[in-house]
């Protein structure tokens, strides 16, 4: 995977300083909707055009942008791109870490997946262990012709060989700080916030 | 030899000094002199007379495994007995003359408390043809009760007949009642638990249809009836009106359905599995009232050793009973004696006088008086400890109070002068 | 301490409603090419049967191994078992074998409640004497909720030998649980006595109860009642306390009709009932694959189990 198509912001100057708990907000609600319409455009280019996309949002908040992102399409193509939610608790390496949990919905639409170029949206690139995950679990549903990555946040600290395609906002982070995502839809509103670890979930 | 047994509260009474010499009390009164005898220092002590048990599964012959004439007899002591009556359902079943001398032979040899054989009613306590009853009452063993517990005798002409029978020498038929149809596959109290638990139950009715059948027989004959265990409130009732009437019925509590219910079941473990079963908190206040006021006559363990793979399996697949010779008087006081139903006087009469007087034994269960034979039992009721399965002196190890925390504990146990137990440690 | 799955009273509402909601997300598996998750890999479930329930096994079975666990099937028959080893030696066997989760069948109440104090892995009851069947009740309540929607204030009649069912029993705590009302049906030989203690309401009349019926659950006459004075004779019970086609009519329209099986057509229910579309008794089995999976991820998919009950004794 090359990430070409992000133009990499400058480096975030807000930043928190160790102790303070309370946790600042990096973007706003009018940068997250910049950010997603932009990187609905760079999709239609990338994609020349975006016939075959599948937009497949990772649960929760993925799922939220992934819907988003579609109304996004929409709106520049004027025609609907299929999107749906993708749930890879039941492929993540760190499930004997906790107690078994709730299941998210998997909701693929009817279209499939098999030859589209699915694109997996999600809140926060970190480790990059969910994608991973995400990666195996789209394995089961079928054969993609090619999978691309969308994410709000690239926080880095990558902890497997795996780069985003699109990226609303790099945000270099400190590994004891915490990155949020609140979408209105989840959460009331609409913010990306950063804090110190445990201050801001 | 010559004990003197200094500051034991007689009864729970005053503080008194008994001179035990040879094989009888020779004394009994406030600051007797030791002469040359051996002081065992007992302030603080209640001096009970030798308890006797009508009710002990001895398992010799046949099951020695679980348990022996001399395990059994040595349990016994330790749990302040004196006298213990020998259950018949051995292997072979004591249905002969020859099997109850067996088992009074034992006893004698091991020397620690008197076994008294029981002897079976039916052949092979198999319900339908008379044992030989009478050869067994002329036996050495002498024996004078006779059950077939275990099983019971559900043939009602063949529990008349055996009631008759005894009659010619004073014999008297101990019941297990339990009506066999009711209870085909029963494995627990039927009620509540059951329902829930789903085991097959088994029915209050199914014991009080056959002490009323019984207590009716026996007033019309005009015999000795024994009931044995007796576990519902409803049997308490039935055996309070036949003695209103003048019925010669006696009726035994075990202490296990003086303290435990049903509730205990729900977790499975057989430990908790007993014939007749563990029933329900209103039955358990109404045996200890009935043992208090004199409608149940005594208490009786039936001690039912079981080796430890009788119990460690499934609830259905497991052996009925439980351990409870060294535990039935701290399990007394703290039924009867805690809850002032019952005083230390009164536990004398209910666990040596009474059961002494059914079972015929004359050297057993008389008051500590000078003239008396010397069965004596010493016990701390101020102690309290855990019930530890590990420490029992019985074979088994299937008791339903353990960890559970009980009063009391037998310091001393004399058989007709000499000490069994000394100490809290046998001899 | 560990957690289990050996009565249905062992679900909270919370964990009752987790494994039918994850058992809602698991049904999906089935419609795709690839029926498999990764998530019990290198986990090992046993299935311990010691009574022959083929359809339950390989329900069970089925479950384990579309999460990935490695599945020991260990039948009584022809095994160490029916050669009288006892079930203590089984479990010690179980332990060094190193089992995950054991989903015990057991005609002895109780045995699971036994095994789970004598192994380290989580115990899951597929039946038990006289006991319970809790999966059995997770995979109807599952099948009513698809049909019906939520189960709250839902009337669901289960006709039959109650005495004797496990399922029956599991049903009515775990339907109390999610707050429908169970009527239970059946001649008086066939209820405990103690009846009045459970969470339900009982009525010997049929036809006065399949009116307000949203559900009816129809149980197994079992062979062994016939001839024990339950009652009087096969034809006597069907006719009234089995369900035919005039009886089904009574029902209101979108009432279901269910089964655990095996069926007695005849008996309990009449052919034209069982095969109606009322019924529910092929998506019963179905559903139980869905439900069996979604108790064994919660129980063996994390650091510890997410839902059941610890066993104190």
């Amino acid at each position: 995977m090359v990430n070409a198509a992000s133009r990499p912001d400058e480096p975030v100057e807000v930043r928190v300083a160790d102790g303070d708990p309370r946790p600042k907000a990096v973007l706003e609600g009018p940068d997250i909707r910049r950010a997603l319409t932009r990187i609905a455009h760079e999709i239609l280019e990338r994609t020349k055009g975006g016939h075959d996309v599948l937009l497949l949002g990772i649960q929760t908040r993925g799922v939220t942008l992934a819907e988003r992102l579609a109304g996004a399409l929409r709106e520049v193509e004027g025609r609907p791109v299929p999107w749906g939610s993708l749930d890879v608790t039941m492929y993540r390496d760190d499930l004997r870490l906790r107690p078994a949990r709730a299941l998210g919905r998997t909701e693929v639409p009817p279209e499939g997946v098999d030859d589209r170029v699915v694109v997996l949206v999600d809140d926060v690139l970190f480790s990059g262990r969910t994608v991973r995950a995400a990666l195996d679990a789209l394995n089961d549903l079928g054969r993609p012709r090619a999978v691309q990555l969308a994410v709000l946040v690239d926080r880095g600290h990558r902890e497997l060989p795996i780069r985003a395609d699109y990226v609303g906002k790099n945000l270099p982070t400190s590994m004891r700080e915490n990155v949020k995502v609140l979408l209105a839809e989840n959460d009331g509103r609409d913010a990306v916030l950063l804090g110190p670890t445990g201050g801001a979930k | 030899m010559s004990y003197l047994i200094k500051g034991a509260r007689v009864l729970g009474g005053e503080a008194a000094d008994i001179l035990v010499r040879d094989e009888g009390i020779a004394a009994v009164g406030a600051g007797l002199d030791a002469g040359g005898a051996e002081v065992v220092e007992a302030g603080g002590l209640i001096a009970l007379p030798g308890l006797v048990d009508l009710h002990t599964h001895l398992r010799e012959p046949g099951r020695e495994d679980a348990e022996t004439v001399g395990s059994g007899t040595r349990s016994a002591a330790m749990g302040g007995f004196t006298a213990v009556h020998a259950m018949a359902n051995t292997d072979p079943v004591a249905d002969t003359a020859g099997v109850v001398e067996q088992v009074w032979r034992l006893g004698r040899e091991a020397g620690y408390c008197d076994v008294q054989p029981v002897g079976a009613v039916t052949r092979g306590i198999a319900g339908e043809q008379l044992a030989e009853l009478g050869a067994m009452a002329d036996s050495a063993a002498r024996v004078r009760v006779f059950s077939d517990d275990g099983h019971c005798v559900s043939d009602a002409v063949i529990m008349r007949r055996a009631l008759e029978y005894v009659k010619a020498f004073d014999g008297v038929v101990a019941q297990h009642a339990q009506e066999p149809r009711l209870t085909e596959g029963a494995q627990m109290n039927e009620g509540e638990m059951s329902a829930a638990l789903g085991l097959r139950g088994w029915p209050a009715v199914a014991e009080e249809a056959i002490i009323a059948r019984d207590v009716l027989l026996a007033q019309h004959v005009g015999s000795r009836l024994h009931v044995c265990h007796v576990s519902t409130a409803g049997s308490v009732e039935i055996i309070r009106w036949a003695k209103s009437k003048g019925c010669p019925v006696t009726a035994e509590v075990t202490p296990h359905h003086l303290l435990l219910t049903d509730d205990r079941c729900g977790g499975y473990d057989p430990i908790f599995k007993v014939n007749p079963p563990l029933r329900t908190g209103d039955d358990v206040a109404a045996l200890r009232h009935a043992l208090a006021d004199g409608t149940i006559d005594c208490v009786a363990t039936d001690h039912a050793p079981h080796p430890v793979e009788a119990k460690e399996t499934e609830w259905a697949e497991a052996a009925m009973g439980m351990i409870g010779l060294e535990t039935a008087l701290p399990v007394v006081q703290e039924a009867m004696v805690e809850t002032g139903l019952l005083d230390w006087a009164g536990v004398a009469d209910r666990m040596s006088y009474k059961p002494a007087r059914i079972g015929r034994l004359s050297g057993q269960g008389r008051p500590l008086e000078a003239g008396s034979p010397a069965n004596i039992t010493l016990y701390d009721p101020s102690a309290r400890r855990a019930v530890d399965p590990s420490a029992m002196t019985s074979k088994s190890r299937n008791t339903p109070f353990a960890g559970l925390e009980l009063p009391g504990r037998v310091v001393a146990t004399f058989l007709r002068g000499r000490p069994t137990v000394l100490e809290g440690k046998l001899q | 301490m560990n957690r289990h799955l050996i009565s249905a009273a062992d679900l909270s509402r919370d964990d009752a409603l987790l494994v039918l909601d994850t058992a809602e997300e698991l049904a999906q598996i089935a419609d795709r090419s690839i029926k498999k998750l990764p998530t019990l890999r290198g986990r090992t479930v046993v299935n311990l049967f010691f009574e022959d329930s083929t359809r339950t096994r390989i329900s069970f079975e089925a479950a384990a191994k579309r999460l990935s666990a490695d599945v020991i099937n260990f039948s009584a028959k022809g095994s160490s078992v029916s050669k009288g080893e006892s079930l203590k030696d089984t479990a010690l066997t179980l332990e060094a074998m190193g089992a995950d989760g054991v989903v015990i069948r057991h005609g002895a109440s109780g045995a699971p409640h036994r095994l789970a104090g004598w192994v380290r892995g989580s115990v899951v009851n597929a039946g038990d004497g006289t006991h319970e069947h809790p999966t059995q009740a997770l995979l109807d309540a599952f099948t009513m909720r698809r049909r019906l929607g939520d189960l709250e204030g839902r009337k669901v009649t289960i006709v039959g030998d109650v005495l004797h069912s496990r399922v029956a029993r599991s049903n009515v705590l775990l339907l109390h649980t999610l707050g429908a009302d169970v009527t239970l049906v059946a001649p008086p030989t066939l209820v405990p006595v103690a009846v009045g203690t459970w969470p339900c309401s009982v009525s010997y009349d049929l036809d006065a109860v399949l009116p307000k019926s949203d559900v009816v659950m129809m149980l197994r006459v079992q062979q062994e009642r016939m001839n024990a004075a339950y009652f009087p004779s096969v034809r006597e019970y069907s006719r009234r306390y089995g369900l035919d086609g005039d009886r089904m009519a009574q029902l209101p329209e979108h009432a279901i009709v269910m089964h655990p099986g095996p069926m007695n057509r005849g008996v309990e229910i009449a052919a034209e009932v069982a095969d109606s579309v009322r019924s529910t008794i092929v998506e019963q089995v179905a559903n139980g694959v869905s439900a069996r999976m979604a108790v064994l991820y919660l129980l063996l998919g994390g650091s510890e189990p997410a839902i059941g009950k610890g066993v104190s004794e």
